[in-house]
């Protein structure tokens, strides 16, 4: 057999990696950066994701076209979150007022004519 | 089917078989992903409009048991990675070992969610007529941490204030409705993650059973791979699921 066994040690030092981005991201999320919070506790999740596809899930060993199925999935994800929010975002109704209520901001466009 | 040993007939060999049957696996998570993405989209569409009432939604959770759940799933995904390893070096003893040790941590994750789920009914946060976010700190319960609900409290005023400073009771019932969306999603995302956690659970069970008939060796282990390939991708949500639900817009407490 050609199959690729990966060895227990890299299993070892995946799973400290994980625990390690588990105690990161909760520690991380008690502190105020502000905007950043999301995007810390996102990039962690990320990564996490990442290292189990690669190494638990064997993508990094896996033929090339097991790897363009997994591209096309991780893909498809980022277009349907990307055009609906790119949507969600952009929402201003007739009255000039922007769509989630809590972020309002109105504007005369009388004034400037 | 005509079928030699383990070796279905429309295929050559073994590893042929193996690598078309882990490409079929990764196809079906493919639209397991896009079926979760739906659900985190939803989330994220909600959460981009009521940020404020998800945020208070957010601090109601259990941040130590979604850590601790968090750390159980982790590590049920070692076993399961090592139960790959002693499968493909011919380790039967240690197989079912492994594979018993992934059941356990994964019964240990459902467990500690039914925990999760009983406060949340003990709090009516529960969607429905009697959900209310005011209610704990209304009537708190003998063993309840004070400064917990203190926090609460907090949170729920500081909510009011941002979301209609003039009139307060209009604002508690926008931030009841708007608190109870966020958790309608909590329920259906964990709800939905929970039910593959069960399915994952049959299937490692059935394994459990055919490894101590020593059937899995080092030229067939497909079984174990693909349930393998599943566990890992139910770990990848739960990993999102915990980043969105319990840490965004995280106070400390």
């Amino acid at each position: 057999m050609s199959e690729h066994v990966v060895s227990p040690k890299i299993y070892v030092v995946i799973l400290l990696a994980l625990l390690l981005g588990t105690y990161l991201t909760v520690s991380a999320a008690l502190r105020d950066f502000g905007p950043w919070n999301i995007v810390i506790a996102l990039a962690i999740a990320t990564t996490k994701a990442t290292l189990v596809v690669l190494y638990f899930m064997h993508a990094r060993y896996s033929p090339k076209r097991t790897q363009l199925v997994i591209m096309c999935g991780v893909f498809w994800l980022a277009l349907l979150l990307f055009m609906t929010m790119s949507d969600y975002v952009s929402r201003i109704d007739y009255r000039g007022v922007r769509f989630p209520a809590s972020q309002n901001v109105t504007f005369d466009l009388s004034r400037h004519s | 089917m005509h079928r030699t040993g383990e070796l279905y007939g429309q295929f050559k060999t073994l590893e042929q078989q193996k690598e078309t049957a882990t490409l079929g696996m990764w196809i079906f998570l493919v639209t397991e992903v896009l079926f979760f993405g739906g659900m985190f989209l939803t989330y994220t569409v909600n959460r981009h409009m009521y940020f404020t009432a998800f945020g208070v939604g957010g601090n109601m959770l259990d941040l130590r048991l979604g850590a601790t759940n968090t750390v159980v799933l982790i590590a049920s995904s070692f076993t399961m990675a090592m139960s790959v390893w002693s499968a493909q070096t011919n380790r039967k003893k240690l197989l079912p070992l492994c594979l018993i040790l992934t059941l356990v941590l994964g019964c240990a994750f459902l467990g500690i969610k039914y925990v999760e789920y009983k406060q949340k009914f003990d709090h009516h946060l529960v969607p429905g007529h009697s959900f209310d976010l005011t209610y704990r700190i209304n009537h708190p319960a003998p063993g309840d941490d004070p400064s917990e609900l203190e926090n609460e409290r907090k949170e729920i005023e500081d909510a009011l204030r941002t979301e209609a400073p003039g009139n307060p009771q209009q604002a508690l019932t926008a931030l009841n409705a708007h608190a109870q969306l966020y958790f309608s999603l909590y329920f259906g995302n964990t709800g939905v993650h929970a039910l593959h956690m069960v399915v994952g659970a049959g299937l490692l069970i059935w394994v459990i059973k055919e490894s101590f008939k020593g059937r899995f060796s080092a030229s067939y282990n497909t079984p174990i791979e693909i349930i393998g390939l599943y566990w890992h991708f139910v770990d990848i949500v739960w990993i999102y699921l915990f980043a969105l639900l319990y840490l965004i817009n995280r106070h400390p407490v």
